[in-house]
């Protein structure tokens, strides 16, 4: 009886035993809290009713009691938020070498893009036992990616990237859904997580057709749209040369540092005058309008993939590199 | 019993004065109290029409019953009349506006125009908004998130943030009257240690008041701005930045669910000690808790953004205040539970209500701190965890502690008796018919359910039958105390001055109190809750 009347979802993640552990151990410990408050009202609702003890005993309180129940819950609340904390340190740092899969939420859909190039519509498949790294934006409003059985959900919003992570253990076809309201068809807004077992995730991924991998065409709009006449692959450009900049810290004008992540690169693109690299002049137009999230996201993976070949080209000169990239 | 001498027909604030501008202008806090309570009556019928509207079309996991537009104005109007326009002011701007004054042993508030401005102006936002609701709807949800509701919906949004708007200047204004009539109308003798803890809470209650409704409402106005004049403040297509909506739309309403809970708290306070005929245990701990939960409510809005996109540092430090003001609310169970201990328990409705209470709000507040916690909070935010967990503090507790006060003072505000029976088993119905509906809620929400779905996958359909029938269970629940109340206004018996042999200022001046509340200004010698020194009478009436 209890499969068809299930009280949590199918653990499907390495993170979901942590999260259901922990809700376990939370809900042992608030059935004690809720069942002791209502046991004690309970017997002295029946011991202290009036018709047997008509004359109540006046006390005026006890500072040993109240330290009591202000210490003790504060020093359990600590534990949990401890641990809740350490879960929620795990979700929000992907490990190195994890496969990245780019999602663009627009209402009411997801668009999925792999590295190699290929799509997916409400549909995500992932290889069991892989670290997957979503990098999101939305084209709209705000949505949410939402996967019960992996317990991660990280709200997907326009303007900006966001991501999340997570490990398949288990294949098998999950929910995903969108858990910020986003209009008309929000509870529309679904989809399936497929994991496949890596032999059969190899097949699937070689079967689809594709014009390339997303670096490919980012490079190939990289010409189109003339990045190529600035950003120059040596130290002639207006630009700065874009190879191995990416997940390296970059010296600005005003005499900040920032890291060239995801949402560096995509307001490098979309709002050039913010951060104007040390040594540059803010000469470069805005791309706003002109380049598609999808667009955008392949010159993302194409700006990002002149650092992956770099450091596997200057590996002999630069050994102190800690990063075991994946070898895609 | 010789006080209890007095018929109904006595010169009262009720019957002091007749005709229908001699209520529309009057600025009696008792007959204000009264426009209040039928106003947001109103109020609560319509919201729960939503609500019972809602539960009908979740009978099945196919969104058959509505359109998906229509269900999803159905919960965002169900939400925003049942925050601003009943919750917010239920027991303030009713049992506060009729009880502070009486309590302290003042003739009326501090400022009695202001008081029926706030009226005024809770009636021009309420219709406002019922306006933007009947021409068309809002579609946005309760919470405006941006930029859906600045740029994407194509609904009246406008009009919904300018009703709640107005409105909020009515719970400014409340707010203030409730502060300076604490400090500074008090009878002589009533000090702060023996100010009823009911004045507490709302005092606490007031202070967010006052100093959290100028943001929504500076929130809510630059929504408006944006959808009619695309200024670039939340949409980042316009230059905005959406999560700024967020942290300012929280900074005022989480700190708004203190405004809810508080005053309830300090209803359950006045009814615990009342039917234990006992001191309450602790009293500076509880007073002090209600300060407390409203200090540390300003600080922890973001935990309603763990997953929107915010620091890991920021989300720990959240997480951290969280579970810190779970602490005074636990305090205030406990001693609510020890007075208890060696009283003398009578079984009236109040009481029977606010053993509800007590009861739901620690199921309530227990599973806030499930979402305190960053890793459940991951995967049950924006579920039906939430819906259950903050309907079990809002209906189960603050809902619960409103029926518990009407109650209460019924016989106190009408001069009449409610049929003791009849509401013994409204209270039972509201409470077997509340934990039906929405404990359910907490197992299809981990589970996965995603809230503010207008269809759902089939597996979940046991949970949602389970939820609707508990939610017909629950009006039957509301609306047997709508007809008693209304019956006992002409068949109800006479209460007399103090049916439940209470201590507290308010029950010493004939039921309903006269215009001016006391015929000589009070004196007040004893502590608050000398249930001591108050002889040991008999209830009379009533049952």
């Amino acid at each position: 009886m209890w499969n068809n009347f299930p009280l949590f979802p199918e653990r499907a993640s390495a993170l979901a035993w942590q999260v259901d552990g922990l809700y376990f151990l939370l809900t042992a410990v608030s059935a004690f809290f809720t069942l002791l408050i209502f046991v004690l009202i309970f017997v002295f609702a029946i011991k202290y009713r009036r018709s047997v003890h008509p004359h109540p005993v006046q006390i005026e309180g006890s500072l040993p009691l109240e330290l009591m129940w202000t210490l003790i819950p504060l020093g359990i609340c600590m534990v949990f938020f401890a641990w809740g904390s350490l879960i929620y340190f795990q979700e929000a740092r992907p490990p190195k070498g994890a496969m990245e899969v780019y999602a663009v939420a627009k209402q009411w859909m997801w668009k999925f893009e792999y590295e190699g190039g290929q799509r997916d519509i409400n549909q995500l498949h992932v290889p069991v036992g892989r670290d997957v790294r979503m990098i999101m934006s939305s084209q709209d409003v705000i949505h949410s990616f939402y996967v019960p059985a992996f317990r991660i959900k990280a709200d997907v919003l326009p303007g900006r990237y966001t991501e999340t992570w997570f490990r398949p253990t288990k294949a098998g076809t999950y929910h995903l859904f969108c858990a910020e309201y986003c209009g008309t068809d929000h509870s529309g807004m679904i989809g399936q997580v497929i994991v496949m077992e890596p032999a059969e995730y190899q097949a699937w991924m070689s079967g689809g057709s594709t014009t390339g991998s997303l670096a490919q065409n980012g490079e190939q709009l990289f010409q189109q749209l003339g990045c190529a006449t600035c950003h120059r692959f040596d130290t002639q450009g207006r630009g700065p040369n874009l190879i191995g900049i990416f997940g390296k810290p970059v010296l600005l004008d005003d005499g900040r540092t920032v890291v060239a992540d995801e949402n560096y690169i995509r307001e490098s693109i979309l709002n050039p005058g913010v951060k104007i690299v040390s040594g540059f002049k803010p000469i470069m137009p805005t791309f706003q309008g002109q380049v598609s999230e999808e667009n955008l996201m392949a010159l993302v993976a194409y700006i990002k993939s002149l650092s992956q070949s770099q450091q596997k080209g200057s590996a002999s000169n630069q050994p102190a590199a800690p990063d075991t990239s994946n070898m895609q | 019993m010789a006080t209890a001498v007095q018929t109904v027909e006595s010169e009262n604030y009720l019957n002091s004065n007749y005709g229908i501008k001699s209520w529309l202008l009057t600025t009696d806090h008792k007959r204000i109290a009264v426009l209040y309570l039928i106003s947001i009556t109103a109020m609560f019928w319509i919201g729960g029409f939503f609500a019972m509207m809602i539960r009908l079309e979740l009978l099945t996991p196919a969104g058959d019953l509505v359109s998906s537009d229509t269900y999803n104005k159905l919960f965002t109007m169900h939400g925003i009349i049942m925050v601003f326009f009943f919750l917010i002011p239920s027991v303030p701007a009713v049992l506060g506006n009729f009880l502070i004054p009486l309590m302290v042993g003042a003739k009326d508030l501090a400022f009695p125009r202001v008081n029926l401005l706030s009226w005024y102006l809770y009636m021009i936002g309420g219709t406002t908004a019922l306006v933007a609701m009947i021409t068309g709807g809002v579609d946005t949800g309760w919470t405006f998130y941006t930029p859906f509701s600045t740029t994407y919906s194509n609904t009246h949004v406008i009009g919904a943030a300018v009703g709640i708007f107005i409105t909020g200047f009515s719970s400014i204004l409340t707010g203030l009257n409730f502060i300076v009539t604490i400090h500074r109308m008090r009878a002589p003798g009533m000090t702060w240690r023996r100010l009823p803890l009911f004045c507490w809470s709302n005092y606490a209650a007031a202070l967010i008041m006052i100093l959290g409704t100028p943001v929504i409402a500076i929130t809510l106005l630059l929504v408006a701005f944006e959808r009619a004049f695309h200024i670039g403040v939340f949409n980042p297509a316009l230059g905005g930045d959406p999560l700024l909506f967020q942290h300012l739309f929280w900074f005022y309403s989480h700190p708004a669910v203190y405004i809810m809970i508080l005053p309830g708290m300090g209803v359950i306070s006045e009814i615990v000690t009342c039917f234990s005929r006992k001191r309450v245990f602790g009293y500076e701990f509880v007073a002090l808790a209600s300060i407390a939960i409203a200090v540390l409510g300003f600080l922890v809005w973001a935990h309603h953004m763990f997953v929107a996109g915010i620091s890991v540092y920021a989300a720990l430090v959240f997480s951290l205040l969280s579970y810190l003001v779970a602490i005074p609310s636990a305090v205030k169970v406990f001693n609510w539970t020890a007075t208890l201990y060696k009283g003398s328990i009578r079984y009236e409705t109040p009481m029977l209500y606010a053993f509800g209470f007590i009861g739901l709000f620690t199921i309530g507040g227990l599973t806030g701190v499930f979402l305190a916690s960053l890793g459940i909070d991951v995967h049950v935010t924006d579920t039906y965890f939430v819906v259950a967990h903050f309907h079990y503090v809002m209906v189960g507790g603050m809902v619960m502690a409103y029926m518990a006060g009407l109650h209460f003072w019924w016989p106190k505000i009408t001069g009449r008796m409610y049929p003791e029976g009849w509401a013994k088993l409204s209270a039972l119905l509201v409470f077997v018919g509340f934990n039906t509906t929405f404990f359910p809620q907490f197992i299809l929400g981990y589970m996965g359910s995603p809230r503010r779905y207008h269809a759902y996958p089939p597996e979940f359909q046991v949970l949602n039958v389970l939820s609707t029938a508990g939610a017909s269970i629950l009006a039957v629940g509301y609306v047997l105390p709508m007809i008693y109340f209304v019956w006992s206004l002409r068949y109800g018996e006479p209460a007399g001055p103090n049916p439940w042999n209470a201590v507290g200022l308010e029950w010493m001046t004939p039921s309903p109190p006269p215009a001016s509340n006391f015929d000589e200004t009070p004196i007040v010698t004893w502590e608050a809750y000398d249930y001591e020194h108050q002889p040991q009478e008999e209830v009379t009436v009533g049952h």
